[in-house]
């Protein structure tokens, strides 16, 4: 069973010519079919976390240590750790001029799978998925998130995901700017991945909505750098009833 | 990249300028000439100047570029029913489809010695391009060709030039009447390379004209393709694509004459840059005369900047002396690609190389399908992929 380890995983960046640490000590074990939601205010490292991940450029791992099935994640390339079968799915997905989302999705299937889906079944595989997330067909034809609305791009995210089956799913305020209709599209196709026992899925948010449609088995909160508290589903009813006052009062996060 | 309308301003890298003061009657500092004396000397200020490098003309500018015996090699080969002649500067088709409009168009009339013209007979259908090579030998050259097509005669021409020299040179394009003819001008430079030419092609009635204009190579070049139209029902389709590496100087002025009514044109350039100081400068003048009802015209320039120091102009502008037309529009975009282009591409398990190759492939796909030549088309591609690699 596929397992994603963090280990007082330390990270900074680099501001204004000063480094500062973003990331202080983040301990979390997340395993194939398992759902983990990490919830937190703004500016405690959330997202910080998720770019961590997927190898983000912009942040340096200090000290600690990630492993996917033992395999160390962070000497890895971000194609690599793709590859390796980390998804990320973005809070801002990035538009790329001069690439449709038909010969985007192709090249990245191509690329996590090792070969060439053959077309006929892939053509099929991308209109069906496509369909459940309500998008029009025409979208493919579309330059990636060129001129998407903010819901369009989440739906292109989690087609995405759909297709790539990846084994550790890090979902990044995939709910945030979606009205109610798009936020039950967007859940129904996590939790069909979810559903195949195969994807471990770290969903990350600060708001508790998403969580009526995707049940987590752990909830943990993340304050100052590291997580705070962690526990089951009642903790999300906890923080939906006290906000997360208690973990930044004096606390150490900004 | 979505339409951009960016206002009046400098330029940086990315970013587009759009002159709209400018006017296409105005833009000119001098009337059009044959003769190189009724151009003043650019300093670079002058509207047609202020993008180009004039210290890197080789003197094509100022007169002091001198031709040398061996400069530049043509040979032409064309497939059976074709003339090509070797003609003196007295020849009347010469200067027939337009008159040169600066300095360095007007030297290479003034300073050809010899020109060659090749004509398509009337109702001719070739089903083999015509091929000219123009290769530099080091020199400097001023040279002239005048490629005519008779009425209802078909052909594409594919112009390609390789090698390094310094060459200024006009082209002429007699198209007559129903005949339908494909120019592909392949600028492949060494890079050292300086050419600077005009094009003219004065489309007939019913006529069909479509250029392709590649430009990957040199130090400078800086093309001027032009259309005007004889009589109505004249079509043209000006497509570009260029590839703008380190240093590399690549300049297209455009300009479609609608001076008679019924005509259409379309005009689509699209540009790669990558590089310290590559610079791309796109000039897409539209001009619709008061007679000119009925036209029907769309211009359209994209550029995608790869890397931090590149420079990208691009000025359309449209000027309409008539309300009575069928449509008229233009747009020009800039994007970039950027570092978290590259990590979204490579987040989803596309390794960086590709990553590129990808946009790129992707940005120029449906200008290179427009060309209709598989030959030409092919090659292109392979070059892309090459000034990719060779960036990598």
């Amino acid at each position: 069973m596929a397992t994603l380890e963090i280990r007082d995983l330390h990270v900074s960046v680099e501001a204004d010519n000063a480094t500062k640490e973003i990331l202080k000590g983040v301990d979390l074990t997340v395993k194939q079919g398992e759902t983990h939601a990490i919830m937190g205010p703004n500016g405690s490292g959330k997202s910080t976390l998720a770019y961590s991940l997927a190898g983000h450029p912009k942040y340096t791992i200090t000290s600690g240590t990630v492993t996917l099935d033992g395999e160390d994640v962070l000497e890895m390339s971000v194609d690599e750790r793709a590859r390796a079968g980390v998804f990320l799915a973005m809070q801002y997905p990035v538009e790329v001029p001069g690439v449709s989302v038909s010969n985007f999705l192709r090249t990245s299937a191509t690329a996590i799978r090792g070969e060439a889906p053959k077309l006929r079944t892939w053509v099929k595989e991308v209109k069906e998925s496509m369909e459940r997330l309500n998008m029009d067909p025409s979208f493919a034809e579309r330059n990636v998130n060129e001129g998407f609305s903010g819901g369009e791009k989440k739906r292109h995210e989690i087609l995405q995901l759909e297709l790539l089956k990846p084994k550790i799913a890090i979902l990044d305020e995939t709910d945030s700017g979606l009205d109610v209709d798009a936020l039950r599209i967007v859940s129904e196709g996590v939790n069909r991945v979810r559903e195949s026992g195969e994807t471990g899925t770290l969903l990350i948010t600060h708001y508790t909505r998403i969580l009526r449609y995707i049940k987590p088995d752990h909830v943990h909160v993340f304050a100052g750098g590291r997580i705070a508290e962690s526990g089951g589903p009642e903790l999300a009813d906890k923080l939906e009833a006290e906000g997360y006052e208690a973990y930044t009062k004096g606390g150490t996060a900004q | 990249m979505a339409e951009a309308s960016i206002p009046v301003g400098s330029t940086t890298a990315g970013s587009i300028a759009v002159a709209a003061e400018s006017t296409v009657a105005t833009r000119m500092s001098a009337p059009p000439s044959y003769d190189v004396a009724d151009f003043p000397v650019p300093h670079g200020r002058e509207e047609e100047w202020r993008f180009t490098p004039l210290e890197r003309l080789r003197g094509l500018h100022d007169g002091t570029a001198i031709a040398t015996g061996d400069g530049v090699r043509v040979e032409v080969e064309a497939p059976q029913g074709v003339t090509v002649e070797t003609v003196g500067r007295d020849d009347a088709r010469i200067g027939k489809a337009g008159t040169p409009v600066d300095r360095v168009a007007a030297q290479a009339y003034s300073a050809f010695e010899k020109a060659s013209v090749i004509t398509v007979p009337k109702e001719t259908v070739l089903d083999e391009p015509v091929r000219i090579a123009v290769h530099g030998e080091g020199g400097t050259a001023f040279g002239h060709q005048v490629i005519e097509l008779k009425p209802f005669a078909e052909a594409v021409v594919v112009i390609d030039h390789t090698g390094d020299g310094v060459l200024a040179a006009n082209v002429d394009y007699l198209i007559g009447d129903g005949a339908k003819l494909t120019v592909v001008s392949i600028q492949d430079w060494d890079e050292k390379a300086v050419h600077v030419g005009q094009h003219n092609a004065l489309v007939g009635r019913d006529a069909s004209f479509k250029s392709v204009v590649v430009t990957f190579g040199g130090d400078v070049v800086r093309l001027h393709p032009r259309v005007a139209y004889a009589a109505t029902g004249g079509e043209a389709q000006l497509f570009g694509l260029y590839f703008t590496d380190k240093g590399q100087h690549q300049e297209h002025r455009l300009l479609v004459d609608h001076n008679q009514p019924h005509n259409t044109s379309n005009v689509a350039y699209k540009g790669a840059l990558q590089g310290d100081e590559a610079h791309a400068v796109w000039i897409g003048d539209v001009l619709i005369r008061a007679a000119a009802e009925g036209t029907d015209t769309y211009e359209l320039n994209r550029n995608l900047v790869l890397t931090d120091g590149a420079r990208v102009d691009s000025v359309p502008n449209l000027e309409i002396e008539t309300g009575e037309i069928a449509g008229a529009g233009h747009a020009s975009a800039t994007g970039r690609f950027d570092d978290e282009q590259l990590f979204y591409l490579m987040a989803r398990g596309i390794p960086a190389a590709e990553a590129r190759r990808l946009v790129v492939r992707g940005f120029f796909a449906e200008l290179v399908q427009q060309i209709g030549l598989p030959d030409v088309q092919e090659r292109l591609i392979e070059k892309i992929e090459a000034e990719l690699e060779a960036s990598l």
